[in-house]
């Protein structure tokens, strides 16, 4: 930060507006350091750990959107072979979503009869798990992003993953949508063919290399 | 780190991007989890990444306190692997970004002798990510596909705009932000190296692709 005082950059700024010129700092730095953090109180504090990458969500204790999906698959073994683990993500890219949005959608999901994953931010601001239903104070509280997580048995996938296509179309929010399983022996996926065939195309993943082991107790 | 999922952009555009990165599972392999993640760091710091971070304090190229105004015509876009090195304290997600798939091979054979016990994942296009893993002698265990995106898509920014944006996938790099270093370099104002370099301080994870960030500025 640079610390310079502001009435200088006021002034600075005043006499290139004259000649219609404009003062346009170094991305990233508040030239009068001035941004400074507000302390947030309940509910309005939901909007720094679904926003802030560097706040630890204390449900999970991750950073970022605070879940872990199949990144540590080969230490938890979360998601099992002929299961498919879902990551339904909120706002993303930097549009921002209201729970709201995302209640209407894990109500929907909930109807499906799918258990959302515990050790999940979202999952813990759910007052009902069985219907999906979120605490109604910070139903209006919008955030950068949010995920939802959950899995279901293979047979389940097109049917859950045409669902949440149907009500993305409903929701004032992008949905960028993830789907995982374990790989068999020779590191083959089941899903490889099935997205496919559900009109579902992709490029880019995630890939464990089942490196992790959990530590001896 | 589900902020590497959803990038933006056909096959080709993503060729040059792969992220490899640890992580902890909570509660299971927690204890060393910091030393090993270090060693993870030291390791890749070998194979010559563009960019490297720590999810809990920061990455590579990051913002300095210690400024002045001369920084509005002349800033050294640094990486500082020494400060990610130096700043892993507690168990976290620490990340190394790589533009060519011959590095990544020889940073994941290093990685599967030094048994860090964490689990590694590769975040990249997935037939590459695959074909790394085979030619380090590695198996796949599970696999996380990105279908893209659904809803108000109409909301998000155009193709040239999302490529870069999407590269922090915590929102940091915001379209606004993606549009003005656009602007300035087609202005002469910045070169696509330092736009790329200022973009990249934003994603405090250290997962942003800068030679894929100047490809994409150049165009």
């Amino acid at each position: 930060m640079e610390h310079l005082n502001p009435r200088f950059v006021r002034a600075v700024r005043w006499i290139l507006r004259i000649f219609r010129l404009r003062f346009d700092p170094e991305p990233d730095v508040c030239p009068t350091s001035a941004i400074v953090p507000d302390n947030l109180i309940w509910p309005r504090i939901v909007r720094r750990a679904f926003s802030d990458p560097q706040v630890t969500h204390e449900s999970t204790g991750v950073h970022g959107r605070g879940t872990e999906e199949v990144k540590t698959n080969d230490v938890t073994n979360r998601v099992g072979i002929g299961e498919v683990g879902y990551v339904v993500e909120f706002g993303r890219p930097t549009i921002g979503v209201r729970f709201r949005d995302i209640e209407k959608m894990t109500m929907e999901l909930a109807k499906l009869g799918i258990d959302f994953e515990s050790r999940n931010p979202v999952t813990h601001m759910m007052t009902d798990k069985t219907i999906g239903k979120i605490r109604d104070d910070i139903l209006d509280e919008k955030i950068l992003s949010a995920i939802v997580e959950f899995k279901t048995p293979m047979q389940m996938m097109a049917s859950v993953l045409h669902q949440i296509e149907a009500v993305s179309r409903t929701l004032d929010t992008v949905v960028a949508l993830g789907v995982s399983t374990r790989c068999d022996e020779d590191g083959d996926s089941a899903l490889d063919s099935l997205l496919l065939e559900e009109g579902f195309a992709y490029v880019r993943g995630k890939t464990n290399l089942g490196l992790g082991r959990a530590e001896a107790s | 780190m589900t902020n590497t999922l959803h990038r933006y952009g056909s096959a080709e555009s993503l060729d040059d991007d792969y992220v490899v990165f640890a992580i902890p599972a909570r509660g299971l392999n927690e204890r060393d989890a910091p030393a090993n993640q270090r060693r993870f760091l030291e390791i890749a710091r070998k194979h010559h990444p563009l960019n490297m971070g720590d999810a809990s304090h920061g990455a590579a190229f990051r913002p300095s306190k210690d400024l002045n105004p001369s920084v509005h015509w002349h800033r050294e876009h640094r990486c500082d692997f020494d400060a990610v090195l130096n700043s892993v304290s507690s168990p976290t997600t620490v990340a190394a970004v790589f533009d060519d798939e011959t590095k990544v091979v020889a940073f994941l054979k290093d990685l599967k002798k030094a048994d860090l016990g964490l689990s590694i994942n590769i975040s990249a296009r997935l037939d590459k990510a695959r074909a790394c893993a085979k030619s380090a002698g590695l198996q796949r265990h599970s696999v996380e596909y990105s279908l893209g995106f659904f809803g108000q898509t109409d909301r998000m920014a155009d193709r040239n705009t999302l490529e870069l944006s999407t590269m922090c996938g915590h929102g940091m790099v915001s379209f606004g932000l993606v549009r003005k270093l656009i602007d300035w370099i087609k202005q002469g104002r910045r070169s696509p190296e330092q736009a790329a370099a200022t973009m990249a301080r934003f994603c405090s994870c250290g997962v942003f692709n800068t030679t894929r960030a100047c490809r994409l500025l150049r165009k």
